[in-house]
């Protein structure tokens, strides 16, 4: 049946990961955590459009390096953003010369470029990288309004969050690069795509209680295929914010499970909100990225996390539908990782 | 949860943290009555210095246009506005902020697709709006000027 | 006294807006619109010129006050020239603001980068 999980045949490693972030992720709780920062959010360029292009760029190089492959030796990358066109992925990863898919899942778009990467990897590509990003100024202006516009924000608001992060995959563990630090190698061992779920909500400044019920729906499926909440160490969601976050705990709990110990949120992760204009959190595909690709990787490598469940979480309506009072459909897709110990 | 989409719609809206109402009107009602009482000693200054009653209130308009560009344009207006909402949404100081803003973010556009056509993405609806409710206004006025004419002498 | 009045007034037109904003999720485009057509109506019913002599800057300031100026600049220029007036009446009394916040607008994008929020 096409809604179960699909189980990797092949095993499929994540080489390394690597993230970029700006000024106001780099003062957040994870701010140490990420490879390369930017305090005046420009990465030296001259639009916000170009900058987050050059996040992307600098994300992908980074992990590279870290993994220790030339660009020429990737099969594919796929790679996301929230501007129109995917503009973002498109211009920043040209240089790179590798073959290239460019994704729209929203925010779900970590999750989604990492599923399709390790699938391609499993299916006789040998290496393949994900990339994602968003940026503040690009998303804002485009969504919402100008930088400079003084409008007030509703606590349930999210804030765009400035980064991006890079997933680089191998079919062959021999071929990822380890040391002594290393305890474990992240490996893809199932994922689980998620199904457009709308439930009618049109509030777009709450968009966790929009992608909280896909959330529950590709969690509810994949449990129900047979795993249970407490295996893992940690269920990560994208950008569900404290609303989504406490809904989805809500949902998850009312099919008899309980994810209320082992849950976080990249959008809770990423800032420190109370008192703070991140109102209920962050979002934006940079910001599952970056925590990912960061914080919660490195913790696999460090044999600190065992298994981790990501669940990368999207709204995936547009100004336009917006204005035509449409609601607000939302996505969830899911990657089973697990560290696996090396010798 | 398994429950319809209305009820969900409800339980979604009845939870989420409200707008501090209270707080959120007195900073409005403080910051929108000061720069009204500024605009009107404004005014009475210009009017002192000689102007007429139009041109100074139109002077007044201007002044406080200028002033709010140049808070939007220094990046100061967002961070202020955040606080006062509605009270520097209302005064002529919100139109200008929403004007400056759209222009000097769509500066990498170019001066036509950028600046020019964008300036109007929040003002431009005022201005359509405000226009033509001003020209039914003019066609009532003037229809009912007509009939009165005829009808009554 | 005229300013607590231009005070009270004027402060009195942004917290009814700040209530459709926090109620209603309405946003701030959507308000200024609202707030420019109610003051062309109440200028037309002539509601809106005696809270002006009232409140002076109180009533002028808000974007009511625009959308009075441009319902009074309207029934002037029908008495004066007839049907003509219905074209003309309301942007040239509002002429010296629009002119204004497109002027200052543009030349402001000239001048000055966006910048990030913090």
């Amino acid at each position: 049946m096409s809604r179960l999980p699909i189980r990797l045949e092949k095993s499929v490693y994540i080489a390394a990961s690597a993230s970029a972030a700006g000024k106001n992720e780099k003062e957040g709780p994870l701010g140490d955590c990420f490879d390369l920062t930017s305090d005046d959010d420009r990465f030296g360029q001259d639009t916000w459009e170009k900058a987050e292009s050059e996040m992307q760029r600098l994300a992908l190089d980074a992990a590279l390096g870290k993994a220790g492959y030339g660009q020429d030796s990737l099969d594919a990358v796929f790679a996301g953003d929230l501007l129109n066109q995917c503009v973002a992925s498109n211009y920043g990863l040209m240089s790179f010369g590798i073959p290239f898919f460019g994704l729209y899942g929203a925010c779900s778009t970590a999750a989604e470029s990492l599923i399709l990467a390790s699938l391609l990897c499993g299916a006789g590509a040998k290496r393949c990288a994900a990339v994602t990003s968003s940026h503040f100024c690009s998303a804002e202006r485009q969504f919402r309004f100008p930088l400079e516009y003084g409008g007030q924000r509703t606590p349930t608001a999210q804030w765009t969050v400035t980064a991006a992060g890079a997933f680089v995959l191998t079919d062959d563990r021999e071929d990822v690069r380890t040391d002594a630090s290393v305890k474990a190698i992240p490996r893809i061992a199932a994922v689980m795509p998620g199904i457009v779920t709308d439930r009618g909500i049109d509030d777009l400044s709450n968009m966790g209680a929009a992608m909280a019920p896909a959330a529950a729906d590709t969690l509810t499926r994949y449990f129900s295929a047979g795993a249970d909440p407490g295996e893992f160490d940690l269920i990560v969601t994208g950008d569900l914010g404290r609303e989504g976050a406490e809904i989805l705990r809500d949902l998850i709990a009312s099919t008899g499970r309980d994810i209320r110990r082992n849950h976080v949120d990249c959008g809770l992760l990423i800032y420190d909100c109370d008192g703070t204009d991140r109102h209920a959190g962050g979002s934006g595909c940079g910001c599952s990225a970056a925590v990912m690709a960061s914080n919660i990787l490195s913790n696999v490598r460090a044999g600190v996390l065992k298994r981790v469940l990501f669940v990368g979480t999207g709204a995936l309506m547009s100004p336009l539908t917006v204005n035509q009072k449409g609601t607000i459909p939302g996505i969830a897709h899911l990657c089973d990782i697990t560290g696996e110990v090396t010798k | 949860m398994n429950t319809d989409n209305k009820t969900y719609k409800k339980y979604a809206a009845g939870r989420a943290k409200k707008s501090p109402i209270l707080k959120n009107c007195a900073s409005a009602f403080a910051s929108g009555g000061a720069i009204c009482a500024a605009g009107h000693g404004l005014r009475r200054l210009f009017i002192y210095a000689g102007l007429s009653d139009d041109n100074a209130g139109m002077l007044t308009s201007s002044a406080l246009i200028l002033i709010a560009v140049l808070l939007t344009g220094f990046g100061v207006f967002d961070t202020v506005a955040k606080h006062t909402g509605a009270g520097t949404l209302v005064p002529i100081t919100g139109f200008a902020n929403a004007v400056a803003s759209s222009a000097i973010d769509s500066r990498t556009e170019g001066l036509v697709p950028g600046i020019g056509a964008k300036i109007f993405t929040v003002a431009g609806p005022v201005l359509v709006w405000g226009i033509s409710a001003g020209a039914v206004w003019g066609i009532v006025y003037f229809l009912v000027g007509a009939v009165f004419m005829k009808g009554g002498t | 006294m005229e300013y607590l009045r231009a005070f009270t007034v004027g402060g009195a037109l942004c917290v009814l807006a700040q209530i459709l904003i926090d109620k209603t999720r309405m946003s701030p485009g959507r308000i200024l619109v609202i707030y420019v057509v109610a003051g062309v109506a109440l200028g037309a019913v002539g509601l809106y010129g005696p809270l002006v002599e009232f409140a002076g800057g109180g009533a002028t300031v808000p974007l009511t006050g625009f959308g009075w100026l441009i319902s009074e600049g309207v029934r002037k220029a029908v008495d004066a020239e007839g049907a003509v007036g219905i074209l003309k009446g309301g942007v040239s009394a509002a002429a010296g603001g629009i002119t204004a916040a497109l002027f200052f607008g543009a030349v402001a994008s000239l001048v000055f980068r966006s910048k990030p929020k913090r």
